[in-house]
């Protein structure tokens, strides 16, 4: 089985000191920011889910996005990725204001994300997921469709989509249907299916949710070889140790507010965010279920398929 | 009972015009609901479309007949467009139930008293057809019945049979190379999951609008067809129990297959045929038996004969959900 397959060999960090001078201060400005967010709010009824005053993400670097359930990181996200109207304010990427763009038009901009409840397109073989990602294909219009014009561009397409599926160790499942994935196959189709896209920032809600730990590290390989590729990743995560090993900045929220940036250690230091985030559990339950996680997954016999769907 | 008769009475509904024009109404209700995923309970109205394009404008207007049939495919894309435009955004039970309403609103509007000048309210339009069988490249003549082996037509319906089985196959091969293209990738892609396609760059909205329009269309021309063999146009027959036996059709066949709005067509008003002839020459005993314990007539065997099909499709959704076609595989990944 490929889906637990040892991660890729870690990969270069191409922004390793880039955040050196930057204070661990919500809001606080980037050297090279991608993506700035300004002043956004929204509101459900009397539920203030998203204030947002500042922050900017630094290009090419792994951002994580963590905060308690209910935190608003995934409303945040649906406000970033068009999937949700702000009440207020601004999101610009490279400068240009994507507010209120929709969500099928970031594609073409460079940016795309995927769910925190999976979407593989269940009854569509993995490869036509894979050749759906690809933007620009001409046969996508009514009347181009009819003509042969845009098989020489699908061969192409299909050619990335077979490279990608190898670099994803999904190349056994190509011709079967994303619905008989695993629950970890399935997050990795649809990573390698927004790569198609060939995204300069790439957007994960939860990228380990609901997958075996066995294959948590493998995913983790892919994040980070994203950020070899020079892309940019926000990903949102409540797994505290998650974040502490891929990513370069941390980004927390609680109660749809920004309450503290910074490098994963900073972060773990950071009282605010022990209180806020961690509360009382910080030394018991957390800890424990993690450490309770890595029994399990030395239990499970290796190279055993992720049975979660 | 005579079961050669039965049969040879039967077989002849098996490429008749029910069969040819459900299958077309089918085949573009699966573009719809089959590879989109929209729910379109109000197919027949874009029947009605068809035909009142056609016969507004040959009857009220009084152009030619085939400046008639490019005004049903007009009235069809229009429909599409009211329908959609303002459903589309929403979820997709809205567009069920704005399609239901709209199909009974389209019926009782061209019935109305006051648009009988254009539409001939309940009465309807007539005598508009006459150049579809007038054409010179017609082989057939209208009064002559045409037999070959177990298949028997009058010419009328034979001139009809063939333009409309001749349509329908080109209909469907026309779909298939669309459904088998990256447009139709995109079509599947939305009906999967809408939110994953928009995160692909995939304007799902657009994409489902054109999907409302094109089997739409082919609902207009499965409409026109079926007035040009009646020869008139009746509003009444426009009523919502079409919509259904399309939908039970369709899944009969298996929605999102090439072939099954066709068979399924077939198999339904095989079915029904069949059911008739037997139940209209049971043997004495048996008819005796029958009347005395459900009441069973000549008056009500047309109502038990769809009660039995209405059976049968409930065993097909319990043993078969996939339909005749459909792969229960595939069929089982959508329980999510």
């Amino acid at each position: 089985m490929t889906a637990d397959q040892p991660a890729p060999a870690q990969p270069v960090n191409p922004v390793a000191g880039a955040f050196d001078g930057v204070d661990p201060e919500p809001g606080v400005p980037k050297p090279d920011p991608i993506l700035v967010v300004d002043d956004i709010t929204k509101h459900f009824g009397g539920l203030r889910a998203v204030d947002v005053h500042h922050l900017e993400i630094q290009r090419g670097a792994i951002t994580a996005l963590i905060g308690p359930n209910g935190a608003g990181k995934t409303t945040f996200f649906n406000l970033l990725t068009g999937f949700d109207r702000p009440d207020s304010g601004s999101v610009y990427l490279n400068g240009e204001s994507i507010t209120r763009v929709a969500p099928h038009r970031l594609a073409s901009r460079g940016m795309v994300r995927t769910f925190q409840l999976t979407k593989a397109l269940t009854r569509m073989p993995v490869i036509d997921n894979m050749k759906l990602g690809a933007t620009g294909q001409i046969g996508e219009h009514f009347w181009q469709a009819l003509l042969p014009v845009w098989r020489r561009q699908e061969a192409e397409i299909e050619a990335q989509a077979d490279a990608l599926l190898e670099r994803f160790n999904l190349t056994h499942m190509r011709d079967e249907y994303a619905g008989t994935l695993s629950g970890g196959q399935r997050k990795l189709v649809e990573m390698a299916r927004a790569l198609m896209t060939d995204p300069t920032i790439v957007m994960l809600d939860e990228p380990m949710a609901g997958v075996n730990p066995a294959l948590t590290q493998s995913l983790l390989g892919h994040v980070k070889s994203l950020r070899a590729d020079g892309r940019t990743v926000i990903f949102v995560e409540h797994d505290m140790d998650v974040v502490q090993d891929i990513s370069d900045w941390v980004v927390v929220m609680a109660e749809g507010a920004i309450i503290a940036e910074g490098r994963p250690d900073d972060i773990s230091a950071d009282e605010r965010v022990i209180d806020a985030y961690l509360g009382s559990h910080h030394d018991s339950d957390l800890f424990e279920e993690f450490e309770n996680e890595q029994a399990n997954e030395q239990d499970n016999e290796p190279g055993s398929p992720d049975e979660h769907a | 009972m005579d079961w050669g008769f039965i049969l040879e009475r039967t077989i002849s509904t098996m490429f008749g015009v029910e069969v040819m024009v459900f299958a077309l109404a089918a085949v573009g209700l699966n573009v719809h609901f089959g590879y989109t995923g929209l729910l379109n309970f109000g197919q027949v109205g874009f029947l009605a479309a068809g035909a009142y394009g056609l016969g507004i404008t040959v009857t009220y207007l009084s152009w030619s007949f085939w400046i008639g049939i490019l005004f049903g495919v007009v009235y069809s894309i229009v429909l599409a467009l009211i329908l959609g435009l303002p459903t589309l955004r929403l979820r997709a039970d809205y567009l069920a139930i704005v399609t239901i309403a709209a199909s009974e609103t389209i019926r009782l509007l061209v019935r109305w008293r006051r648009s009988k000048e254009i539409t001939g309210g309940a009465e309807g339009i007539g005598e508009f057809a006459d150049p579809f069988y007038d054409v010179s490249i017609n082989p057939f003549s209208v009064g002559v019945r045409y037999e070959f082996g177990p298949f028997s037509y009058v010419g009328r319906d034979m001139w009809v049979l063939t333009v409309g089985w001749i349509v329908l196959i080109l209909t469907v091969l026309f779909v298939k190379r669309l459904m088998s293209s990256p447009w139709g990738r995109t079509l599947k892609a939305i009906r999967e999951d809408e939110d994953a396609a928009r995160a692909l760059g995939k304007n799902a909205y657009f994409y489902k609008l054109q999907s409302l329009m094109l089997g739409g269309v082919i609902g207009g021309m499965a409409g026109m067809l079926q007035v040009i063999q009646k020869g008139s146009i009746q509003p009444d027959t426009f009523n919502p129990v079409i919509t259904f036996t399309i939908w039970a059709i369709l899944i009969l066949g298996g929605p999102g297959r090439t072939w099954s709005p066709v068979i399924g067509s077939m198999i339904y008003w095989t079915l029904i045929a069949f059911l008739e002839n037997v139940l209209r020459d049971l043997p004495e005993g048996a008819s005796e038996t029958l009347e005395d314990t459900i009441g069973l007539s000549d008056f009500n065997i047309s109502q038990v004969r769809f009660m039995l099909v209405g059976l049968g499709l409930l065993l097909l959704a319990r043993y078969r959900p996939q339909g005749i076609f459909g792969s229960r595989e595939e069929m089982a990944l959508d329980d999510r």
